[in-house]
């Protein structure tokens, strides 16, 4: 094995995006188990569509221990899904 | 049909899902001059998300990588190419071997991904000196090359003069890049306006590149695209001329007379080859004309 592509577990704290409008800032530390915060305006209607999302992203990365909290400024799905992805990215590579 | 380029910032979500809403006939996702450092990685994700969940339908997608002498291009194509784009803008092009170079990275990435050799094309930048004086080796570099695009700013950077609102230290450049292009046979995109509030001189810019025989220009505001969209499109008297000309000449073929005059004018082989390709263009977006409305 070599790289950090290999990397399936975080190795450290992470964050990707932005507070601007149409965005979403995500914050990713490892942990034992999946725990997702979120904050956004639109909890009532997309919280749970946003989680899914979320949760999607880190199956896909083969994360199954993160502590992630998204602070939501409108994102659509697809902004959302890229920077949970970018976030677990960065939390993968070793500095 | 592409007249205008609008250019959208890779890592600025809400300017990005708007994209196809701007009236642009190509998107071009930026990578390089629009991204910080220390985000690349970010907007390569956000990019590619964009387009694979957005689709921007009816708009022509292009991505600009950053240059083959930063330690970026080849993650961006690793992420660009799997969405097949119609176009990949290489900066700073300044030779045939820089084009080569990202043209055999490509091949290489689309063997791995069992796409065909050739799907994506190259609209490299020129903004340099160095490729404008190589504009004809550039745009005939490789079979890849759909296109050539000037840009304006570094350029005159490069050449160490400020850039103006008229435009006559790019002239040498842009007139270069259109003979460039089309001894090359492949189309020719001017530089950006850069001044997003001044719509006059916008307009006046478009019809200076257009007169040089550009195909389409560049804008970095959405604000821009519809003059470039008008000054880039054949007006109603240029088709319905067109139209008069074919007309002309085929009564000409029927009466068996060789020489034919149409408003007091003879009308010759590049007469006609202009009134075809204008013609082509007004069907390609769908504008009407005389014969149309016949």
């Amino acid at each position: 094995m070599k790289g950090s592509v290999f990397l399936s577990s975080l190795v450290r704290k992470s964050s990707a995006g932005t507070m601007e409008s149409s965005d979403v800032f995500v914050e990713l530390e490892p942990a034992g188990e999946i725990e997702i915060e979120i904050e956004s305006v639109v909890q009532q209607q997309f919280g749970q569509a946003i989680e899914q999302a979320v949760r999607d992203v880190l199956r896909e990365q083969g994360i199954t221990g993160a502590h992630i909290r998204l602070t939501d400024r409108g994102a659509l799905e697809c902004v959302i899904r890229a920077r949970v992805e970018t976030a677990v990215r960065r939390g993968k590579e070793s500095v | 049909m592409r007249r205008s380029m609008l250019f959208l910032p890779g890592n600025t979500p809400n300017i990005l899902i708007n994209g196809d809403a701007l009236g642009a006939d190509a998107l071009i996702f930026d990578l390089e001059d629009a991204v910080s450092p220390d985000e690349k990685d970010a907007a390569r994700v956000l990019v590619r998300s964009a387009i694979s969940s957005l689709g921007y339908r009816g708009c022509e997608i292009i991505v600009r990588i950053n240059g083959i002498d930063t330690p970026y291009w080849q993650d961006d194509l690793r992420e660009m190419i799997p969405l097949r784009p119609s176009l990949i803008m290489p900066p700073k092009t300044s030779c045939a071997q820089d084009v080569r170079t990202v043209d055999e990275f490509i091949g290489r990435l689309e063997g791995e991904l069992g796409l065909e050799t050739g799907t994506v094309r190259l609209i490299p930048l020129i903004e340099t000196a160095l490729g404008v004086e190589n504009a004809y080796e550039i745009a005939s570099a490789s079979k890849r090359v759909a296109a050539i695009f000037l840009g304006g700013e570094d350029l005159t950077a490069d050449l160490r003069c400020k850039r103006t609102r008229e435009g006559a230290e790019i002239a040498y450049a842009r007139s270069r890049m259109v003979v460039a292009a089309r001894a090359a046979g492949v189309d020719v995109y001017d530089t950006p306006f850069t001044d997003v509030n001044d719509d006059e001189g916008l307009l006046l810019d478009a019809r200076t590149a257009k007169s040089f025989g550009f195909t389409g220009k560049a804008a970095i505001s959405p604000r821009h695209v519809p003059g470039i969209n008008e000054i880039f499109s054949p007006s109603m008297a240029e088709i319905d001329y067109a139209y008069e000309v074919l007309e002309a000449i085929r009564l000409a073929k029927e009466q068996g007379r060789g020489a034919v005059a149409l408003r007091g004018k003879m009308i010759d082989a590049p007469i006609v080859a202009r009134a075809r390709q204008t013609i082509e263009a007004a069907e390609q977006l769908g504008l009407g004309g005389k014969k149309h409305e016949e």
